[in-house]
């Protein structure tokens, strides 16, 4: 086999299947994982019957999915129907392709000899444009799917996504703008080669930039506290009320693939990627042990856990209060964010260690004047009171 | 193209108009529709600052044409004098508004904000070396007018005019930037002077001749020259009325800077490509300007008409190309014209008489009893217009003319005089309203003092022009293209 | 035909079919979607010449961003009311007819003067070639060999175009000020 055709073809044929089904897979089991979560945190069992633990129920779930019937309204929009649930899926996958999700490995193939590869499809040099244009390509099977299905639920949450995509793409774009300044690349193969030069995640000089950008991805991800999109209490289920079987599977995986998304960009940004904590500290390197993967997962992993956390603790926002938040709050911060960061960048790695302490004691005295300031009365209170300044 | 940071200071007035348009902005909503009196003359204060600032980059450059931002734009001579003509218009403008925004209930910030942007882009254009630079200081003033054209948006007319103007803008504006495309891919560079060397060397492709052709097309729509002249009246007559005095004075001063200059400065060596273009638009502007003002019972209209008709006599100056009458003669006739079509515009600002935009010829009706003296500055500004002496027009026309005739374009120069004889036609209707024809009913007038001053400033002008051009002609010949 | 040259010609002709859709449609929305798939395949133009760096901006602003605020407003404004009036109108055979002789006209003298330079498929090497060896040279540095398409593209953005980059901010600032004023609903009514 020739080296064009191995590395050109053969390779990335692979890792793409494994991606696609590594992702399926992945977004069936955090539905499980999800459930016994929300079970655990709020004091229930959740499912619990099929398999250990209720291990199989996403597996259940899938085949009842996909048997049931394709419902079209009767005067939907019948291709464009069709063609939402692919639109939002398909970028989903496709930025699976350009997440790092490990350096280069090698393994002995036989009859082949070492092959050895990076663990992720291609590194480009706008590798992180490219995932943000990618994901913001998936809202169009939102609004498409809301407007095709001739429903005002629908068409309600197709609207109220495209605003909010919009409304907080702007801060999201900030906050990656100053990881760019930091990393001095777009490349995230290179931002996290830089995190590991620089000795420091970019979590701490980049701690604001770290938290917008969380905050977005959760909204660009129409979960709660930011899922008005599709909040049940108000729009049935909003943009895809009228899907159903498959397609509704196709949404809902998409869903769970973006919140995959979110979370690795987050790490490779912010948390050094695939590296192990300290990677310049000698005799932490015991800790190279575990292979760079599982440090990615488990970064990963975590990120997905404070999704679900947030799920099982937040209200959801209401709409005025979503675009007063994102546009008077979280892109003015932004801004003055990218400028903070800007000056500390051109300072020189010494800039960004000092941004990084100042940032990390700011948090943490702010933490500390959280703790000290007294209890806010319980929202019970509160309502009493005010029911007695109306009566 | 390397350029130390020092050229800021080349741009300082600019950069002092742009600050002083967003200090303006939200000091207007600080003080609110109560405070708009202070709100205008700030601006018109800051125009003025601007005006005195020009001094520091001309003292920098120290005479010469000195090239800034690595050859975008360059502070010369003849940058300034579009300069100072610009803010004169702009400053005008917003003495003009004083009243007629007060009594509205718009808001003043943003009117005043959006002139002083636009001015911004004037300056710019003026200044422009460079297509780039050119093009977005030209979307930058067009886009401000855009918006100014509707502002009175409970007015139907406004939005149709505002809507018309933007549509027609726009579409030409991908006109202009696809000949820049052309041109670029001609000849591998935007930059003025590389063009014009890469035109020089090179052979003559079709691909410049399009290119050429279509950059003229753009840019004859923003002087308002046939055929693309179609929006001009409906726009003057449906603006607010300082703005169309605006209009037809600030764009077309800049658009004329940009004229002059990508064609004498770029696309000079492809003169005789050009040269034939611009004269079939010239006559084609002229003959349907000034029939069109023949029909026309409305004055902004019949202003509208009469500025297409302006443009298309200031196109025989860019065919002067290469004899020693073309760039000064235009601007000559482009000093002369502001003055004579602010001064006529203010009169009927003062006059507005039907609500918003009912300005037709009999409002004029008896207006020499009621009051001389706004009769005899309209006579004045009339007389300008048609080009009659002892007034600015009439020098303006006597050395644009020579120019074509210098040229060879004989038959443009005859067309051209039996043009303004036809203009006498309809410049004279509204002279006869004013002293033949008995009024009727009370006369409304807007009394504001800086308005009749504007105009008192606009008519000695006018005149001065007429019967002491030599300064103004030894000013004009110092403000060549290199 | 190399795979190239294939490539470039699928992309365009489907570049031009979407904004001939943007146009023909009758329901703005599916204008709007041909216009998004012109602008992918514009997307795809700019990768085959090497400039991924404007492949991911233009995705990123045109489809993520401009794109979906026109079919918000859309969406907003004309909820599936189709437009009654004809698309074409009286002036639909002049209107033709000068566009087809515009488009032979250009369209002519263009495929010449491709002609004369060496046609299409020299191009992407040349403009990756230029890309690749940009060298930028700042006032008494030695210079600077720019790598990739993004350093190029800010190079040439912020330093060579500093000044036109400058007065588009104005621009857009005056952009936003004009669709507040004229957008605005009620009018505030001030003492």
């Amino acid at each position: 086999m020739s080296p064009f055709v191995l590395h050109g073809i053969v390779i990335p044929a692979v890792k793409a299947a494994v991606f696609v089904i590594a992702m399926a897979t992945m977004a069936g089991v955090l539905t499980w994982i999800e459930r016994r979560l929300l079970g655990f945190l709020q004091v229930r069992k959740g499912p619990n019957r099929a398999g250990p633990a209720g291990f199989f129920q996403w597996v259940a779930d899938a085949v009842k999915l996909m048997m049931k019937e394709d419902v079209v309204p009767s005067r939907a929009e019948r291709a464009l129907h069709f063609l939402a649930p692919f639109l939002i899926v398909v970028p989903a996958l496709t930025v699976f392709a350009i997440l790092p999700w490990g350096p280069e490995f090698s393994f002995t193939v036989p009859g082949l000899g070492t092959v050895t590869t990076p663990l992720y499809a291609t590194d480009l040099n706008v590798g992180l444009l490219l995932v943000l244009a990618i994901t913001t390509v998936g809202i169009y099977g939102v609004i498409l799917g809301g407007w095709a299905a001739n429903s005002k639920y629908a068409l309600l949450g197709g609207l109220r996504s495209a605003a909010q995509l919009i409304s907080y793409e702007v801060p999201m774009g900030f906050a990656v703008v100053s990881v760019i300044l930091m990393g001095r690349s777009l490349s995230l193969v290179e931002i996290i080669q830089a995190q590991k030069d620089a000795g420091v995640w970019f979590l701490f000089p980049g701690l604001l930039a770290f938290f917008l950008y969380f905050l977005s991805g959760v909204a660009e991800t129409n979960r709660t506290p930011f899922d008005l999109p599709e909040a049940e209490s108000e729009l049935v289920a909003g943009f895809h009320t009228e899907y159903s079987g498959f397609k509704w599977t196709t949404f809902f995986m998409a869903e769970y693939a973006n919140m995959i998304t979110i979370s690795a960009i987050a790490t490779t940004l912010f948390f050094g990627g695939w590296l192990r904590p300290f990677p310049n500290v000698e005799w932490l390197s015991f800790l190279g042990i575990v292979p760079a993967w599982i440090w990615f997962l488990l970064k990963v992993s975590f990120f997905i856990f404070v999704y679900i956390w947030f799920r099982a603790t937040f209200p959801r926002f209401r709409f005025d209060q979503l675009m007063a938040l994102g546009w008077k709050f979280l892109i003015p911060v932004s801004l003055a964010n990218v400028a903070l960061v800007a000056i500390a960048a051109l300072w020189g790695p010494a800039g960004l260690k000092v941004l990084g302490v100042l940032m990390t004691g700011a948090f943490a005295v702010g933490l500390f004047l959280a703790w000290r300031r007294p209890a806010r009365p319980r929202a019970t209170e509160r309502m009493g009171a005010s029911a007695e300044v109306g009566a | 193209m390397p350029f130390p940071l020092s050229d800021t200071l080349l741009i300082l007035p600019e950069l002092f108009l742009t600050t002083a348009g967003l200090v303006l902005l939200l000091r207007a909503t600080a003080v609110g529709k109560a405070g708009e009196r202070s709100i205008a003359l700030l601006s018109v204060a800051s125009l003025v600052v601007t005006g005195l600032l020009l001094w520091v980059p001309a003292a920098l450059a120290g005479g010469a044409a000195r090239p800034a931002f690595g050859g975008m734009i360059a502070v010369d001579r003849y940058s300034a004098f579009f300069k100072v003509l610009v803010l004169v218009a702009a400053a005008v403008t917003i003495l003009f508004s004083l009243r007629f925004l007060g009594t509205s209930p718009y808001p003043s910030g943003e009117y005043y904000g959006l002139i002083l942007f636009s001015t911004v882009g004037m300056l710019f254009m003026a200044a422009g070396t460079h297509l780039a630079s050119i093009y977005v200081a030209l979307e930058l003033m067009a886009l401000s007018q855009y918006v100014l054209a509707g502002y009175f948006k409970q007015e139907t007319k406004s939005i149709e005019a505002a809507a018309k103007y933007f549509i027609l803008g726009a579409f030409s504006s991908g006109i202009l930037l696809y000949g820049l495309s052309l041109v670029y891919g001609a000849t591998g560079t935007l930059d003025l002077a590389a063009v014009s060397q890469a035109l020089a060397q090179g052979p003559r492709t079709p691909l410049m001749v399009v290119g050429v052709v279509l950059v003229a097309c753009g840019l004859f729509f923003k002087i308002a020259s046939a055929p693309f002249h179609v929006w001009a009246p409906d726009v003057y007559e449906g603006a607010p009325t300082p703005i169309s005095a605006f209009f037809a004075v600030g764009p077309k001063l800049a658009a004329y800077a940009i004229l002059a200059r990508i064609f004498f400065e770029g696309f000079g060596p492809s003169a005789g490509d050009w040269s034939r273009v611009v004269a079939a638009s010239a006559a084609l502007t002229m003959v349907v300007g000034n029939v069109g003002a023949l029909m026309q019972s409305n004055v902004k209209r019949m202003l509208g008409y009469s500025s297409i008709g302006h443009a298309g006599y200031a196109l025989l100056g860019l065919l002067g190309y290469g004899t020693e009458y073309g760039l000064w003669s235009i601007l000559i006739y482009l000093t002369a014209y502001a003055l004579m079509n602010l001064g006529a515009f203010g009169l009927v600002v003062l006059l507005e008489a039907k609500g918003y935009a009912g300005e037709s010829v009999d409002d004029f009706n008896g207006l020499a009893k009621k009051n001389p003296w706004a009769a005899a500055a309209m006579v004045v500004f009339l007389l300008s217009l048609a080009g009659i002496p002892p007034t600015a027009g009439f020098v303006g026309k006597y050395f644009l003319f020579s120019a074509a005739m210098k040229a060879g374009w004989v038959w443009l120069a005859i067309l051209a005089v039996l043009m303004s004889v036809v203009s006498l036609f309809y410049y004279f209707r509204i002279a006869r309203a004013m002293y033949l024809v008995e009024g009727e009913g009370e006369l409304k007038w807007r009394e504001e003092p800086a308005v009749t001053a504007a105009i008192a400033v606009c008519a000695a002008g006018t005149l001065l022009v007429g019967i002491l051009p030599q300064p103004l002609v030894a000013l004009a010949r110092t403000c060549l293209l290199p | 035909m190399t795979a190239a040259a294939l490539a470039f010609w699928v992309l365009a002709v489907l570049a031009v079919a979407g904004a001939i859709g943007v146009v023909t449609m009758r329901q703005p929305v599916h204008s709007a979607l041909c216009l998004l798939a012109s602008f992918m395949a514009v997307a795809g133009l700019f990768v085959w010449g090497r400039a991924e760096f404007l492949a991911a901006v233009q995705i990123l602003v045109y489809a993520g961003g401009v794109m979906v605020l026109f079919l918000f407003t859309i969406m907003l404004v004309n909820v599936r009311r189709q437009a009654r009036e004809a698309a074409l109108n009286r002036l639909t055979g002049s209107a033709v007819l000068v566009g087809v002789l515009l488009f032979a006209l250009v369209g002519g003298l263009l495929v010449a003067e491709a002609r004369r330079m060496g046609g299409p498929e020299g191009a992407p090497a040349a403009s990756a070639a230029r890309l690749s060896t940009t060298v930028v040279e700042a006032a008494g540095k030695a210079p600077v060999e720019v790598k990739g398409n993004s350093q190029a593209v800010a190079w040439s953005l912020y330093r060579d175009y500093l000044l036109p980059f400058e007065i588009a901010s104005v621009f857009l600032l005056v952009a936003m000020i004009g669709a507040v004023v004229l957008g605005k609903r009620t009018m505030e009514k001030f003492d």
